[in-house]
Parts: structure tokens; sequence; C-alpha cells
């Protein structure tokens, strides 16, 4: 018992340590001060700087359309990775394809992104496609290591749900396609969403492997953010930081909503 | 004619045979029980039946007509399943709507039916619950209701009252048995509960192995078991081994004693059953035919009776049964003397 | 049609999984050239180039490039381990009603952005930074010190990126641990310390391992940390990847450091796997 008010501290403190700098960051992006991190008085400035800046503004728009290209590309390809994992009988190459699934979750992002880049690059002077590098190699990068996350939750989902629901189903005159559009569909849905934002997330916040498949005309918003931060911080970047926080943080609320949504139903009897 | 007739019917996974060129007839609006332990085959015969599995051989029948090759979801019949499998996502109205749903039943008769089933099973004013504000007896009915609500002629029911606390049990087996009565389905239920499998049907059919080893009325199958397996499954008869003695009784050296049953013993036959509440004490020694004796080893107290571990000189242990009303059963250590009638003694083919 | 569900997701794995990989095999294994792409790929006339993976076995500064790589992620490893521990025990042994929020809490910042929050570690760091006007302003150092771009600085960022990462496995294991466990050492003879290192940290081994390998596998390979918050000496594989491949431009080269990297961490993914399969 004496150990609970230690385990209790070390949570505190390892809180602490993970909130303290971004609280910091989140305070001094209203600060007037033109170094980061002085104090200079209440001010929205560098919002307004931030609105006014037409590179950061473009990148974010590409980065803001990549996610989304990428995630719902995720979550059908990984949706049906998880699937054939889960459900799918025994076929040839099973052994192959449950471990090509969950390789992108392990590599590291510089291989990752080089491999993907040198992929592109063959493939080009093979077949001419694709000629420019940019908006299309990301978003297929992106929903690649996606569609693996994707896979992992719906999988995890799939083989929690009995499978003699979609049995009831066909038994009361539900043909195959019938069953799984009304059973099991409404059943992954919660999953799907989850595995939407978290494809999503992932995709807004690479910076490695979009650098390595992009070209002269795709920039993302990671990649001029890195830039500006290679050359030392910009107060620009701390009220960017507080709004792709916030904005981040209502995407983790709905996550998190969806994932309760999923685990108040569905559970198995 | 038959509503539902299996014809050799076979499935093999990998080397076990979960079904072993089974014959079994169901007649309309009979109530049927599969009673066999875990891997006796009685789960595959009934998703067999429900199309689940495909049959390595043998033939479905359904009003004589072969539906081997008809796919589940075009199959005349029902079946409610082990784990209940509600529909997670769906109220207890969606759930038992579903299957009209699928039938394309307009909005109005459907909402008619539904209320209708949902009054059978007595789950009134329970339509816009999700399953997981249910209790396990409310579970198991709106998965009764959903079953029915398609009035199917044949209802499968795998281990309906398994997930069930034993008090919940009994009453909704009779509540099982009325409804059933009340639709005049046919219900083929599976069940590994001996005494469920006695009490609810008019026939229980004991699988082992995949073969059905004895189909009848329960108190005739209770009563006069076939085999060895059925004689130990059902009520734990005293199983005795031994021979015939040539002169129409049965001799059983571990007790050692004649067992003389009502009907001739027939050549081969190697093994008698009888049952623990059939042998009575007997007030002084005996030597003649269907007597023994032994040493009380062990007594527990059951409620209604005691049950004596008896061992005879033969070395054999028997099951002796010894109501309440004949007073207080033989203490420990204590020498008893045995007897039992003739028509208690059940030959045994297997 | 009804394999279709099956054809397409393989298809794609074949074409963005695997493909790839043994394209930066073969590359690893082609000549330098002049030119887009700047290689040439191995040909009958010239057969396979090696001299890629002999220059990474012969020249100490790649050797020290993985050997610092993997040390670097080994060391975030443990020290994400010891911190993650008691954040874990906290979180199991919170109240039910307390949990979601807590686990919340910890994810959160791993959702904020991973640029932002070193940009947070940059502001904090530098000479004109939080910490050294903190200090300056106490009136405890009269120069700011030097706190930016330094090994303490790396690890800093790294453990901060890579915490959650830890904090989820250990907290998953600890929490299936079931209580009465302890009581029944207690009951037992063991006193609370005792029952904790001869109960709780045995069954909680096989959910440290998994943190462990969790946050060393992408660690060994990190790039922007060591950019953003390291010393220029810091050149682990990540970096030296990133530089033989944009500025350097020997792809082959690139190619077979991503070899080599893949090879130092079969072994690692093999054990989380295995781990994972367990439970």
């Amino acid at each position: 018992m004496k150990r609970l008010p230690m385990a209790a501290l070390g949570l505190v403190l390892g809180l602490l340590f993970l909130w303290l700098p971004v609280l910091l960051l989140a305070a001094y992006a209203f600060s007037d001060a033109r170094i980061p991190f002085q104090w200079g008085g209440f001010s929205l400035r560098w919002f307004a700087a931030l609105a006014g800046n037409a590179r950061l503004i473009e990148a974010a728009w590409l980065s803001l359309r990549v996610a989304c290209g990428a995630a719902t590309l995720a979550v059908l390809l990984g949706g049906a990775v998880g699937w054939v994992l889960a459900r799918h009988g025994p076929f040839r190459g099973r052994a192959l394809f449950g471990a090509l699934a969950g390789t992108p979750l392990v590599l590291p992002d510089v291989v990752t992104g080089l491999s993907l880049l040198l992929f592109f690059v063959m493939l080009e002077s093979l077949t001419g496609w694709p000629a420019e590098r940019g908006a299309t190699t990301i978003l297929l990068a992106h929903a690649t290591i996606g569609a693996a996350y994707v896979a992992v939750l719906v999988q995890a989902r799939l083989s929690e749900l009995a499978p003699e629901l979609e049995d009831a189903a066909r038994d009361l005159g539900a043909a195959p396609p019938v069953a799984f559009a009304t059973v099991t569909l409404p059943l992954l849905a919660p999953s799907l969403v989850a595995g939407w934002l978290l494809a999503f997330t992932l995709s807004v916040d690479d910076v490695v492997v979009a650098s390595f498949v992009s070209g002269p005309a795709g920039t993302t918003l990671p990649m001029v953010v890195f830039s500006m931060l290679r050359l030392g911080l910009t107060p620009e970047v701390n009220a960017l930081a507080v709004v792709v926080l916030s904005a981040a943080g209502s995407l983790l609320a709905l996550a998190m909503l969806a994932l309760r949504l999923s685990q108040s139903r569905g559970r198995p009897p | 004619m038959a509503l539902l007739s299996l014809r050799g019917l076979t499935k093999r996974f990998g080397e076990t045979m979960a079904l072993d060129r089974l014959d079994l007839d169901v007649a309309p609006g009979e109530f049927l029980t599969l009673l066999g332990g875990s891997g006796s085959g009685k789960s595959t015969l009934l998703r067999v039946v429900a199309g689940f599995e495909a049959a390595d051989a043998g033939a479905v029948l359904l009003d004589g007509q072969e539906i081997g090759a008809v796919p589940p979801h075009a199959r005349p019949l029902n079946m409610m399943f082990q784990s209940y499998a509600l529909f997670p996502h769906l109220s207890v109205a969606g759930n038992v709507a579903y299957g009209l749903k699928r039938d394309g039943v307009p909005r109005g008769e459907r909402d008619r039916r539904v209320a209708e089933v949902l009054a059978l099973v007595g789950l009134e004013g329970f339509g816009r619950r999700l399953p997981y504000r249910l209790s396990g007896g409310q579970k198991q009915r709106v998965a009764l209701a959903r079953a029915l609500v398609k009035r199917p002629r044949l209802l499968l029911l795998d281990e309906p009252l398994g997930a069930l606390d034993a008090n919940l049990r009994e009453r909704t087996g009779f509540e099982l048995r009325a409804v059933q009565r009340e639709t005049g389905a046919a219900f083929i239920m599976v069940t590994h509960d001996q005494n469920e499998a006695l009490a609810l049907a008019d026939r229980v059919a004991v699988l082992e192995g995949g073969r059905l080893v004895q189909s009848g009325p329960p108190r005739a199958v209770y009563e006069r078991p076939a085999t060895r397996f059925v004689a130990g499954f059902l009520g734990a008869a005293n199983v005795l081994e031994g021979g015939p003695d040539g002169a129409g009784g049965f001799g059983c050296p571990a007790l050692p004693a004649t067992l003389r049953p009502g009907t001739p013993v027939e050549a081969g036959t190697t093994a008698c059953a009888l049952r623990p509440e059939r042998i009575a004490l007997l007030p002084a020694p005996s030597q003649g035919p269907n007597t023994a004796r032994g040493v009380v080893e062990e007594v527990a107290f059951r409620g209604d009776d005691s049950l004596l571990l008896v061992r005879t000189p033969g070395g054999a242990l028997l099951r002796v049964g010894h109501a309440e009303e004949d007073g207080a059963p033989p203490p420990r250590g204590s020498m008893v003397h045995l007897g039992w009638e003739a028509a208690s003694v059940v030959p045994l083919l297997g | 049609m009804r394999r279709l569900p099956l054809i397409l997701p393989a298809l794609w794995l074949g074409l963005l999984v695997a493909m790839p990989l043994l394209v930066v095999l073969v590359l690893s294994l082609s000549f330098p050239a002049e030119g887009i792409p700047p290689f040439s790929l191995p040909n009958c006339a010239e057969g396979v180039n090696t001299e890629s993976f002999t220059l990474l076995l012969e020249d100490p500064f790649y050797r020290d490039a993985f050997l610092g790589a993997l040390a670097v992620a080994g060391g975030t490893g443990l020290l994400c381990l010891m911190l993650a521990f008691p954040m874990a025990l906290g979180l199991a042994r919170a109240a039910p009603s307390w949990r979601p929020l807590l686990l919340a809490l910890v994810l959160l910042p791993f959702w904020t952005g991973f640029l932002p929050r070193l940009g947070a570690w940059i502001g904090l760091l530098r000479d004109e930074g939080w910490i050294n006007g903190l200090l300056q302003s106490l009136g405890l150092i009269e120069a700011p010190l030097p706190l930016l771009y330094s090994w303490p600085a790396l690890f800093l960022g790294m453990v901060h990126a890579y915490l959650p990462f830890a904090v989820l496995p250990l907290y998953a294991s600890l929490s299936r641990i079931d209580p009465v466990l302890e009581e029944a050492a207690a009951d037992l003879g063991a006193t609370g310390p005792v029952a904790f290192l001869t109960v709780t940290l045995p069954l909680a081994l096989p959910g440290a391992a998994a943190a462990f390998l969790l946050v060393f596998i992408p660690a060994a390979g990190e790039y922007v940390i060591p950019e953003l918050l390291g010393p220029p000496s810091a050149q682990l594989v990540g970096r030296v990847l990133w530089g033989e491949f944009f500025q350097n431009r020997d792809w082959p080269v690139a190619a077979a450091l991503a070899v080599v990297l893949l090879i130092l961490l079969i072994l690692p993914i093999r054990l989380f796997q295995r781990l994972e399969a367990r439970r």
C-alpha cells in the first residue's frame, strides 16, 4: 500500500514532463515579444502573421488534401487487409501476407521513405508514371503506412466480434453481402472512423517520408515547419503549433468518442 | 412424412469424424433433444442442417427435398445460437425484425409480428433496448423471439439454456416447452445436460463420436439404455461386466452374483446396466440371483436421497441410492445386503 | 469476383510494401553514376556492385553511425522504461473512473504534432530560451548555458517523443495482473515490497520488453530529433542516410545503409512480434 503514493507521484511527474513544454509553448504563442519564450504582453500578432504567410497556408492546404485522401484510401485498403487477416480462411501465402501487412508498422521512417522513393523512381523509368512526384506520391506513401494501422484496428475489432453474428444474419435470410453490410459494417464503423483519424494524423504529422517521396511540386506543412525549425524557432511556428495542437486535440476527442461508442456497443455476449 | 431426414450424414474435420454416417428423422411439431458430450458432433449436426457446414457425404432432406446445396439464407428453418449472437448495434425490436426485413415484409405487418413474438416470450416493452442492457435471461428470450418470428417449421437450438444460471434454467426450460407447443414448430435442441434433455423432449437422441447411439422417448432411453455409454451418461447407472451363464442369466464375477434380467440374455452380451435407485437394501442375507452384499465405503447426502458407495467382495464399487423415507442410511463400514428386481437389469448391446 | 477482397489488398501490399524493399536491395548493389537518377543498375556487363557495403564495413564513420544509433535507441528505450514504469503503475492503480482521463493525458501530447513539440524544446533550451532566461533572472548563471544542440537535448527530445509508446504496453500488462495475486503472496508471508518484486515485476516483464522494443525500433532510425536537437557530432544512421541521399546524392550507399539498418533491426522486430503474438 505504501507504493501507491509513489506510483501516483511517478505518474504526476511523468505527465508534467510530457505536458510542461507543450503548455509553455502554447502560452508563449500569445506573447508579443520577438524572441520566442520571452513574455512581451498578450498579443495575437503571430497568429496574424501566420495567416498572412502564403507559403505556409499553401503547404497546409496541400497537407490537408493529402491527409484526407491518404486516410480514406488507408481505411479502404487497411479494412480489406484487416478483414483478410481476421476472417479469410487459409490461403497460400498467408504468412507472407501477414508479414507484409505489419511491415510498415516497424520500418524506420527513413527506410520507408527511401524505399518508396526508389520504387517510384524505378516505376517511372519502367512505365513513365509517376512523371512528377508530389501530392500523389505522398498520398500513396501515407496511405500505405496508414493502411497498416487501420488493418491492426480492424483485425482487432473483427476478432472480438463473434463470427456467429454473420451466421445469425445469414440464418435469418441475409445473403453474405447483405449480412456484411447490415451487421459487420455497422459494428466495424467506429474502428474505421478511429482508423481514418489515425491515418490522417500520421499523414499531417509526417516529415521524413514526405520529404523523400515528394518532388519540387509538393511541399507539405511539416516540411515547411521543419525547415523553419532547422533555422531556429520563429514565433510563427509557436502560433502554428497552437493551431495544430487545437486541431489535433479536437480530432483526438472525436477519435475517443468513436472508440467509446464502439466499446459500449458490440461487446461479445 | 418426416419434416427433416438426415441420411448417412458424414462430416470430417481433419482426422476427426464429427458426423459418422448418421441417420435421423424429425417429425413435424416434435421436440427432439440431441444429447452428447463435447466432441460428440451434436453442434456440427445443427450447423450442417442450418447450412453453415457442408456435409462430406449424405443427404439433408426437408419435406423430402434435398437441401444440401441451398445456402443458409435460403433455408426455411431458423437457428438459435449458443452465444445468442444478438446484433449489438440493433435494439431488441431491430434484432427481431431483422429476418422479416430481409424477407421484405412490409412495415406495418413487421411491427405487428415483432410485438406478437415479443409478447410470446414475455418481453413486451423491451423493444427499444440495446442488447448490452439486457440480462442473460432476457437475451436468451430475444434470441428465441428472433428465431421464431419468421414462423419456421423447424427451429434449431444450440445449448439454449447453457449460458443461464441454474435457477433460471429450469423455469426457462418450461417456457421453451410452452412456446414450442404454442407455435407447433419442430425443435431440435442440442444439450450436454441430461436432466434438460430428459425433461423437455418428446424424444431424446444420444450422440457419441458422431454416431447416433440411441433414440427414443426419454423414459425408454433412461430405463433401457442400449450401450455402456448411454447407461453411464444418463443417470450414471452401474455398468456390470460379465457374460451369459448359459441358463438365461448373466454372471458377474465382480459382485460376485448372477443377474437375471426379465428377458433372456443374448449370447455375446458383455455388460448389464443397473440404476442406483433400483437397488434396495435387504433386511437379511439372501442367496438368490439379483442379490449381492458389500461394505459401505462412503455415504453422500443429496437432499432427497443419499448415495452409498458399496464395495462388493468381488471388488466392484456399486452406486446405491437410498431414499430418505427408508430411514437413516447405514453407517460407513457396515455390511449391507442388496437386491433388485429382474426388470431393473438391462443387458447392454455395446 | 469472390476473391477480390483478397486480391486487391495483396496486390497493394506486393506493390507498395514488398516491391520498394526489393528495389532498395537492388539499388544497394547498383553502381553510382552521374545523372538523373544517379545510379546504374546491376547488369550483365558489370555484375553487381558490392562496394557500398564494403564502404559501410570499412569506414569507421558509418560503423560509428550504426553503433551510435543503436546506443541512442537503447539509451532512449531504457530511459523511457524508467519513466514509464511508475507512470504505468500509477495508471493501473488509479481509480477506474480516473483511468480514461489519465490515459488521454498520456496520449494527448503524442497526438499534438511531433514537430511542434520539438519546437517547444528548442524554445526551452536555446540560448535566449526559457530555461536560460529563468536561470539568468534568478542570478544562478551569468552567460547562457549551451543546452540546445547537445546530447542531453537529443535524449530529452527522444524520451519526450517516445515515452507514450512505452507507457501503453506496460500499462496493458500491469493492468492485467490480478491484484489478488499480490494478496495471495502477502497471505503466504511476502511483505509488500517482496510481493511486488516476486510477483508483480516478473509478470510485467513481457510488457516491459515490448515497451522497450516499441521505443527501440523506431528510435534506431530517427532522423528529425538528432537533426533539430542533437549536436553536430551526433551522426546517427538516420541522419547519415538522409545526408547520403539528399546532400551527397549517393543513392547506392543510402540504400545500403537502409539494408544494413533493416538487418540490424530484424532481431528486435522478430522479438517484438513474438511478444505481441503471445498476448
